[in-house]
């Protein structure tokens, strides 16, 4: 049948058509199917980030859009790096940045560790476990607003059944002190079980034999944890910390619905400062710049990621 | 030591990504630390110096 489909293409392509590619050499015709992805690559990627370089070193506003746009150097990203706004931001990532990872690969890993044990309902609690990762991050969102009410919500009312404070006493998304740990929190449930996953699957690729030769050389279970089970798994969990740390530097949506950056600026994400720099004050040279900072320092740290995780893998 | 310094000044891809991915790390500490504002005024140069070292040094030969 496809032998069929084939010769009527073929006998369909005018014959000038037909000359044409038959003289055409391997590498040409290589060339043919990869430009449309190259042209895409360049549309897409390459051409707004040259773009967005340019329009950094300007005064340019995408909402007047007929006003002289002058070129000013390097102003805007020295009025960047002078800013302390901005450098609160950067402090409030960090700390987002830090927390996050710390928790998720801390409780993924344990709960990886715990699932790959032979168990009833193993495969039931998998699924439990991933619940979170599926939802939307805008429900996400709306649905942890609930539950930090201080009046009705049940995080409030579970953190006072146990420490016996009053539920409605503290307000985890009114407070500056305990808004940068609910987004903390938050972001954790939600990707803890994305970390599961890839530990898992670090775990279940190391082979029984290796842990059997150890059981016959009598090391012990804490020996083995570190010596085997830990270098194993580590090149899946360095990617997942390059994974999460990559998103969690431009995390945005769930933020935003949570606590909208605030209050104040206290949980103000570098993210959600530069999208007020671009579209709620219109700043759109200055927003590039921005974006470009960001930019370099997210290649960079991948960049020695991707490295190490190559290095590891070799190991 | 000594072959840290020996690769370094044959131009060898090993010592030279080492004081690149220094330099980015630093670079992002920089950015994100709550101590100075000079440093984090600083940040942008070193993280951008570090990155284009590092994708010059990546193509430098591999140790012997």
């Amino acid at each position: 049948m496809p032998d069929k489909t084939m010769d009527r293409i073929a006998k369909a392509t005018p014959p000038q058509v037909a000359t044409r590619i038959r003289g055409l050499s391997d590498r040409t015709i290589a060339w043919i199917f990869v430009a449309p992805t190259i042209f895409l690559l360049l549309a897409i990627n390459i051409f707004p980030l040259i773009w967005t370089i340019r329009l950094s070193f300007t005064n340019f506003r995408v909402n007047r859009v007929n006003a002289d746009v002058k070129w000013i150097g390097l102003r805007n990203y020295e009025r960047i790096l002078t800013d302390p706004d901005i450098w609160h931001t950067m402090q409030v990532t960090a700390h987002f940045l830090f927390w996050t990872l710390f928790l998720q690969v801390l409780i993924g890993f344990a709960l990886a560790y715990l699932i790959n044990k032979k168990f009833r309902g193993n495969d039931l609690w998998t699924t439990l476990i991933v619940l979170p990762m599926m939802l939307s991050p805008a429900v996400v969102g709306n649905f942890w607003k609930f539950l930090y009410q201080p009046q009705i919500g049940l995080f409030n009312y579970v953190v006072g059944f146990f420490s016996g404070t009053d539920p409605s006493s503290f307000s985890m998304i009114g407070s500056i002190d305990l808004a940068p740990w609910a987004i903390v929190i938050v972001d954790t449930w939600m990707w803890t079980p994305f970390v599961t996953l890839i530990c898992l699957a670090g775990l279940r690729s190391i082979p029984d034999y290796i842990y059997e030769a150890a059981e016959i050389d009598r090391a012990s279970k804490w020996r083995q944890f570190w010596t085997i089970t830990v270098p194993m798994v580590l090149p899946f969990l360095m990617l997942a910390v390059l994974f999460r740390g990559i998103e969690n530097f431009k995390m945005f949506d769930l933020v935003v619905q949570l606590t909208g950056g605030g209050p104040g600026s206290a949980t103000e994400l570098t993210s959600i400062n530069l999208k007020r720099e671009a579209f709620e004050k219109w700043r759109t040279g200055y927003a590039s710049a921005y974006a470009v900072i960001l930019f370099v320092t997210i290649f960079g740290l991948a960049s020695i990621y991707v490295k190490a995780l190559n290095r590891v893998k070799e190991r | 030591m000594s072959r840290f310094f020996r690769n370094l000044l044959r131009l060898r891809r090993g010592p030279w990504e080492m004081i690149a991915s220094a330099l980015i790390v630093l670079g992002v500490f920089m950015l994100m630390q709550p101590f100075s504002l000079w440093a984090y005024g600083n940040s942008f140069m070193v993280t951008l110096a570090g990155t284009v070292m590092f994708i010059i040094v990546s193509h430098f030969p591999e140790e012997d």
